[in-house]
């Protein structure tokens, strides 16, 4: 069962006031439990998290790389299966780790199918290294590698579909969850870690400074972000949906207005059609998911 | 007892003696036949390790990482590309300290590609903080994979380990090698027990950011770490002779040495052509002796000075070039030697798998003889 009171990631870290991944970690922690070890990959989490000699990690952790939390991860379980142990192994890696660099590294341990669960706290973009875009960096989102310009707005490439891509590995679990919805994340996490073989948590883990917002609306963010359709919350479980997250959707630009990275799309000028092509990503995601509330005819 | 066995097979016996709990290697020529043989024997229950295939060798060396942060003695072998594609893995490994020990087949690196064998592979991680041993013949590069554990697992020291030795040369020879049996195996290299490892029953952290304040005593202490292993080394290495008869304590080894005027200076397979090739000039009363360099990592410029004393010229035969300057191992003998006066000259050889006979050896001491040295040798002119 998940005890919401364990705190093991510990206070005093240096990230961001409102850091969405600091919540995640947290979060996440509080899903493992104590019998953890926790693989991270290079990126802000590490660093805000590990500041020599001081950790906020409560259980045991280990960083190598950028790109090969996946396969320290496959070498840790290995050890521990050698050694009769029983800790969980949890990789905690951002989105450029996981959906760009690491991606090598994490196809050959999920066709191996050990015995982890890799958790991607995605704040759409490298912020680590300011706010460079990734490929989880949303449509139109302006980043310092996709900036909006006069011939730009921003950021022409979809979102990679890490979900599916790993559910296609044969992942017995794959999830995504919000930092919003905390018991739904935990449970998320409790459930992946318990469930044999390679298990995928995907959290939208929105960054203040590199979105551009203030710290004390990430929460209400990531919660516009789900009910608008532009993240959604679901399970598959051996490969197909098995649970989602509905809601009475609002339109796109709700949320797209709080963040300064779409700020192009409203000023010096609107721009419709570019709105209109992310409410449609939207509409995409309401469909193929089927998150949309039918509220009934009064 | 003693064994006709190709290099590679007696390699994985060696290997399969220590005990390795997780071995994560990818197939690369010449070193596959090694991993072949480990795969073979956990599919037969002849070693009970756990095999990760995986899909590169970054990602080898990552999980063998991983499993030796977790407290399991952890192998990997590797070569050439392969290992050019960890380098970022090996000195991440040396960094935290994980006494990972890894064969490495020598091979050319690209382009162009070749699979035939120099030293360019593992000399390009010389700055790595791994323990770099070369071996002259397969009894050398198998009895040095025991000493390696050995060492690299000693508390004084803690740093990971090459083995190395001249791919298809040695790799792909058949050569009697006496194996060592498991008892005695057991009583030379104890369970691997590490001070510190991933355990949540006392939680630490491992691959910490660093700021400037402390990441100059970091690679101080790794440094001071790989130094300190020299006298580790000559331990184990007498260990190993009194229990096996086999010396490795030297960190250089010198042939007809006492009265030599030029003096060959050599790593792996080449020391044992050099040394027939000395025999033959000693018979024409010819003053040549060799010194063969075991350990490049720790370098041991202090042995190498002392051997090299009595010497009028050095030829130095690398097996590598730092391209835009010399040889690695001239570069730093030159740095032992600094202010003795003693000439060096450096010879380029054997790049690529060009095979390296007597009368190259001959050749290379009539020209450091004469003066002329700091060259490609054996340069087909009408190709260039």
């Amino acid at each position: 069962m998940v005890d919401k009171d364990l705190e093991l990631f510990d206070c005093g870290h240096r990230a961001c006031g409102g850091c969405g991944a600091a919540l995640a970690a947290r979060l996440v922690l509080k899903g493992a439990g104590t019998n953890t070890i926790v693989v991270s990959s290079t990126g802000c989490m590490e660093v805000f998290s590990t500041p020599y000699p001081e950790t906020s990690w409560k259980v045991p952790w280990i960083h190598s790389l950028f790109e090969n939390a996946a396969a320290v991860a496959s070498g840790v379980v290995a050890s521990l299966k050698k050694q009769g142990r029983t800790e969980k192994v949890v990789v905690m890696a951002g989105d450029g780790a996981t959906f760009d660099i690491g991606m090598l590294c994490i196809s050959g341990a999920f066709e191996r199918g050990h015995d982890f669960t890799y958790i991607c706290y995605d704040n759409e973009a490298y912020m680590n290294t300011g706010i460079q875009r990734s490929g989880a960096t949303p449509y139109d989102a302006s980043t310092t590698t996709s900036p909006a310009g006069s011939c730009s707005f921003g950021n022409k490439l979809p979102k990679k579909d890490m979900p599916q891509i790993l559910a296609a590995h044969g992942a017995p679990y794959v999830a995504t969850a919000s930092i919003a919805y905390p018991m739904d994340l935990m449970q998320k996490v409790e459930k992946a870690i318990n469930t044999p073989g390679s298990c995928y948590v995907q959290i939208h883990a929105p960054c203040c400074t590199g979105w551009g917002f203030e710290g004390e609306q990430t929460v209400a963010i990531a919660k516009l972000a789900i009910e608008t359709g532009l993240w959604v919350n679901f399970e598959m479980i051996d490969g197909k949906v098995a649970k989602v997250k509905k809601v009475v959707r609002k339109p796109v630009e709700e949320y797209l207005k709080t963040q300064k990275r779409f700020r192009h799309l409203f000023k010096p000028k609107r721009q419709d059609a570019e709105i209109a092509a992310i409410q449609a990503i939207a509409d995409r995601n309401a469909e193929k998911y089927g998150i949309d509330i039918k509220l009934k005819k009064e | 007892m003693l064994e006709l066995t190709e290099g590679s097979l007696a390699i994985a016996d060696a290997v399969r003696l220590c005990r390795p709990q997780v071995i994560a290697a990818y197939p690369i020529t010449p070193q596959t036949h090694i991993v072949e043989a480990l795969a073979d024997m956990v599919a037969n229950g002849k070693l009970d390790a756990d095999y990760i295939t995986v899909e590169s060798e970054f990602s080898a060396l990552s999980a063998c990482l991983g499993a030796s942060a977790a407290g399991s003695r952890t192998y990997s072998a590797t070569t050439s590309q392969g290992l050019a594609l960890m380098f970022e893995v090996c000195f991440n490994v040396a960094g935290m300290r994980f006494p990972i020990v890894m064969s490495i087949a020598n091979r050319a690196l690209g382009a162009p590609l070749s699979i035939w064998n120099d030293q360019q592979d593992s000399i390009s991680l010389r700055d790595s903080g791994w323990l770099q041993f070369y071996a002259e013949d397969n009894q050398e590069a198998t009895d040095l994979h025991y000493i390696a554990f050995r060492v690299a697992e000693d508390n004084a020291v803690l740093l990971p380990a090459f083995v190395c030795f001249d791919g298809f040369i040695l790799s792909h020879t058949y050569e009697p090698v006496e194996m060592l049996n498991q008892a005695d195996v057991d009583k030379y290299l104890p369970a691997f027990a590490p001070k510190e490892r991933l355990d949540a029953a006392d939680p630490i952290s491992f691959g910490m950011f660093s700021t400037p304040d402390y990441y100059l005593e970091f690679r101080y202490e790794i440094d001071k770490a790989l130094k300190d292993a020299k006298s580790v080394i000559e331990k184990a290495g007498k260990e190993f002779a009194q229990q096996f008869g086999r010396d490795y304590s030297a960190m250089v080894e010198g042939y007809h040495l006492a009265d030599a005027e030029t003096v060959l200076v050599a790593m792996g397979s080449i020391c044992g052509t050099t040394k027939d090739a000395i025999d033959e000039m000693r018979a024409e009363g010819k003053k040549v002796g060799l010194l063969k360099i075991r350990v490049f990592r720790p370098f041991p410029a202090q042995d190498l000075a002392k051997a090299l004393s009595g010497a009028k010229r050095i030829a130095v035969l690398d097996k590598n070039i730092s391209l835009g300057s010399k040889g690695a191992l001239a570069l730093e003998i030159k740095d032992a030697l600094y202010g003795s006066g003693i000439p060096v000259y450096d010879y380029i050889i054997g790049l690529g798998g060009r095979d390296v006979r007597k009368k190259d050896i001959k050749e290379v001491v009539a020209l450091a003889e004469k003066g002329t040295g700091d060259l490609f040798y054996g340069l087909k002119k009408e190709v260039l």
